[in-house]
């Protein structure tokens, strides 16, 4: 082989350098996130693992039945109604945007542009009411 | 073989006429069939098809909302017209960048010369018409040129005649801004949560309905919202008990809108473009 002397050295400089931002993070345990669910209710609009997959889906679903069809029925699941809104439907139960959207989607890194335009609730009044 | 050059070039031209010609005649023999053979059956659907993007005639059928506006009431009534546009701004988050060439506007007043342009006569100038405002809106036309400028569908026409807006879907090209011929349409320059000097332009944020964001197209939306769960729009209901404002749906021919349509005297703002608009006044 030529050139022993350097290509050897620097090959495991290169796996070395690859692999370091794995082993200096390797070991730690990163924490799953823990949205706040709301106080006094026990389900959702839909299952538990449908919401966790798919809620951004539904809400793409509602936006469209609400505007263009003109379907603005609030739904009912378990005798409860509900509201096909974002602002006045799931915001209604999950009164703080920080403690529930936001816990989830900053651990994936998940920007939606949801509130450039909604409403989130007011934090302080969320705060009131949940005690 | 004998080919000359003469020969060749005889070939390839009439080769090359044939190429180009054939398709486009055959294409036009297919149309003509077609066309023979949907006048006897299919063509119905077809125009159904078209009624549905709600680009052409008028909807004979099913819900068509409208709104007469005494345009006399609401002169003789000093601070009407503040307490519509506040009822309905106010609700609707419309912000307010206190300045008139980023003006947001739903609902609006101008003079008789802005709001119908040449019906004014040279000869005769009515003093009392010329010294009104009219309360001015999105028209929901019948056929609306907005929604056929659209590039994205994110304005249309609904089922109840209403020219709707999703904000999700406006991409900013301002499009319908240029086919709308009653201005009723306002591009967001600017964000709406910001503020200026420390005003904030949206006054006090209703937490019912969005703000928009910074290059979004916005307007009147009948109150869509309302309307389906049986309520007058904010700007009607502002009016009260003075029914300077009428809605209601103009295929019920009992409904109050089409009584008040049947007794009095109406003018609609530039008829003669053929948008067919909803909204009429009287003055």
């Amino acid at each position: 082989m030529y050139n022993k002397g350097t290509i050897i050295p620097g090959l495991i400089i290169f796996v070395g350098l690859m692999l370091f931002a794995v082993l200096w993070d390797g070991g730690e345990k990163v924490e799953a996130p823990k949205p706040e669910k709301p106080v006094g209710y026990k389900e959702c609009v839909k299952p538990l693992q449908y919401m966790k997959e798919s809620h951004m889906e539904l809400l793409n679903v509602w936006r469209d039945e609400v505007i263009r069809e003109g379907k603005r029925e609030p739904i009912e699941v378990g005798g409860v109604m509900y509201e096909k809104s974002l602002q006045n439907g799931c915001m209604h139960c999950h009164t703080s945007k920080k403690k529930f959207c936001d816990t989830c989607h900053e651990y994936a890194s998940v920007y939606p542009y949801c509130w450039d335009c909604h409403v989130a609730p007011q934090e302080d009044v969320a705060l009131k009411e949940a005690r | 073989m004998d080919s000359s050059r003469r020969k060749f070039l005889k070939i390839a031209g009439i080769s090359a006429v044939a190429g180009i010609g054939a398709p486009s005649a055959l294409n036009m023999l297919m149309k003509n069939e077609v066309r023979a053979s949907s006048e006897g059956g299919g063509h119905g659907a077809q125009t159904d098809a078209h009624g549905g993007e709600g680009a052409h005639a008028a909807a004979p059928v099913g819900k068509r909302y409208g709104m007469v506006i005494d345009a006399v009431k609401f002169h003789d009534t000093p601070g009407l017209a503040e307490k519509c546009i506040e009822a309905c701004h106010s609700y609707f988050n419309v912000p307010n960048f206190g300045n008139k060439k980023d003006e947001i506007k739903w609902i609006w007043q101008m003079p008789f010369t802005n709001a119908f342009p040449g019906d004014e006569s040279h000869y005769k100038k009515d003093e009392r018409t010329h010294a009104m405002q009219f309360m001015l809106l999105c028209n929901h036309c019948d056929n609306p040129p907005c929604v056929r400028a659209c590039p994205t569908k994110a304005t249309f026409k609904n089922a109840d005649g209403i020219v709707m807006m999703d904000f999700h879907r406006c991409i900013g090209c301002r499009f319908c801004m240029a086919a709308c011929p009653y201005g009723a349409r306002s591009f967001n320059w600017r964000d709406p949560r910001g503020s200026k000097d420390g005003v904030p332009f949206i006054k006090k944020i209703n937490p019912e309905f969005p703000t928009r964001m910074r290059g979004v197209v916005e307007k009147c939306s009948f109150c869509d919202l309302r309307v389906k769960r049986g309520l007058q729009p904010l700007c009607v209901e502002a009016t009260g008990d003075t029914k300077a404002m009428v809605f209601g749906d103009l295929n019920d021919p009992n409904s109050e809108v089409s009584q008040v349509l049947k007794a009095r005297f109406t003018i609609q703002r530039k008829p003669s473009l053929g948008t067919m608009p909803s909204v009429f006044y009287i003055i």
